[in-house]
């Protein structure tokens, strides 16, 4: 699930400045972004790519679907950037998420970091996507071989007695119950 | 000799901004400055009614309070003469720039409004020591929503050589231009948590007179629940508590509100701020990115 390398080589493009989160409809293309973070200042490059894996918490998962309040996920984005930058002192950060619908194996999420020395580089790059996955409006349905689907950590958190009657009401995809996936 | 505004000389002094975030809220026993009002500290609020009407916002602080992380966020005078109370704020903020008038706001005026201010900026008179309101309580000049020219400077750092430390003295006892407050609950101060909780129902009060209009926007479970992404209501509800409460009632919602966040106009907020007319509202499930 994470790879990583190390730049040794002074390049010729200059990075972006800014701090950058973003979402896209279409494929992840690592290669590309990872040549955004070039910068003759870094010596470490590290990266982590969150993949479709084909089972969660003992059940077999077909595909996905992601769905992001986007305005605000880009603005909490950029501040877990820029809070990467200030408490770690890498020199770029940038994450690219995915929304709409995956297949196993696609690249979920992407997040890289450069920096003048590895250490900061894998702290930040750690650090980021845990605060992704924490803070940001993104919501993950996953659908099952079995034929149902349902929304990741929300099932669990159907409130109880008050709203049985609701719940009963609710169609079959989205009353399944199952464990919190982290 | 200072011109009066419109006069068409440059004289006219140009007016900063002060908001006195220094003292010790002995009484509240919490940090005044720190205390929330529809959703924003009182800081926050006192420094947003300033933005636009003066040319520069200052906070002052006492050196010790620097740091504090909601103190940081803002320029920052910093007191320079200890125990001798809201005086010391504005002697720090005119040696520090002497050319300046001061429009000095405390921190404790949740009630103030953009009315009250916008008042006192228009009838200034740049030529007095100073310009205030009469206090609807007892016709004493109210210090800390007050206009305090450039040449206040040397009688009031004369008053404080002479011991004394009262600005509302100190400006009953100069040529202050007094005016009547337009809204004479605007300059009511708190300091007691029954001043506090006073203060918050009158706001509430004041935001629940009507009905508003609101969007919501749903998302994941919550869409598939409402059976739709995004509708314009008009509702009675006065915090986006009461707003879930209400749609709860019209859709098969399986979330608590506890498990949920609540974002207005696409910034996190509280489930107890009042809801404004336009207000744009998302509940929030509980997250899965990555």
């Amino acid at each position: 699930m994470r790879w990583c390398s190390f730049r040794r080589s002074p390049v010729v493009e200059n990075a972006p400045p800014q701090p950058m989160f973003r979402f896209t409809r279409t494929p992840i293309e690592p290669q590309a972004l990872r040549a955004q973070l070039a910068d003759p200042a870094c010596g470490g490059y590290a990266a982590f790519e969150g993949w479709v894996r084909d089972s969660h918490e003992g059940r077999r998962v077909r595909r996905l679907e992601y769905e992001a309040f986007e305005v605000l996920a880009v603005r909490e984005g950029e501040r877990i950037l820029a809070e990467a930058i200030a408490r770690f002192g890498v020199a770029h950060a940038a994450c690219l998420h995915r929304v709409g619908e995956l297949s196993i194996a696609e690249l979920a999420v992407w997040v890289g970091v450069s920096a003048p020395h590895r250490a900061e580089a894998f702290e930040a790059c750690r650090y980021i996507i845990d605060e992704v996955k924490h803070r940001l409006p993104i919501w993950k349905k996953e659908h099952y071989l079995s034929g149902d689907s349902g929304w990741v950590n929300c099932e669990r958190c159907a409130a109880p007695a008050a709203h049985a009657a609701e719940v009963s009401a609710a169609p079959a995809s989205v009353r399944h119950a199952h464990e919190h996936g982290h | 000799m200072a011109g009066t505004p419109g006069s068409g000389h440059a004289s006219v002094p140009p007016l900063y901004g002060l908001v006195l975030a220094g003292g010790r809220s002995t009484r509240m026993r919490r940090d005044k400055a720190a205390l929330a009002y529809r959703g924003r500290t009182q800081l926050e609020r006192a420094m947003a009614l300033l933005d636009g009407r003066v040319e520069r916002t200052y906070v002052s602080v006492r050196a010790e309070q620097r740091a504090e992380p909601l103190r940081a966020r803002f320029p920052q005078i910093v007191d320079t003469l200890a125990d001798v109370g809201p005086v010391a704020g504005l002697l720090a903020a005119q040696a520090q720039h002497p050319e300046a008038a001061w429009l000095v706001l405390a921190c404790d005026l949740p009630l103030l409004d953009g009315a009250t201010l916008a008042h006192l900026l228009r009838a200034r008179d740049p030529a007095r020591t100073a310009t205030a309101y009469r206090s609807s309580h007892d016709g004493l000049p109210e210090p800390l929503c007050a206009i305090y020219e450039p040449r206040s400077r040397e009688p009031l750092s004369a008053y404080l050589a002479a011991g004394k430390q009262c600005p509302r003295k100190f400006l009953a006892g100069t040529d202050t231009l007094l005016l009547d407050e337009p809204n004479p609950r605007a300059l009511d101060n708190i300091n007691t948590p029954e001043e506090y909780g006073s203060a918050m129902a009158t706001l509430t009060a004041q935001s629940s007179a009507t009905t508003r209009h609101v969007t919501v926007q749903y998302y994941a479970l919550l869409r598939e629940q409402a059976g739709r992404r995004e509708e314009a209501l008009v509702t009675a509800a006065r915090t986006p508590r009461e707003l879930y409460s209400e749609l709860a009632a019209r859709y098969p919602f399986s979330l608590a509100p506890e498990v949920l966040r609540v974002a207005i106009n696409a910034e996190f907020g509280e489930w107890s701020t009042p809801l404004e007319d336009g207000d744009a509202v998302v509940f929030i499930p509980p997250v899965a990115g990555g």
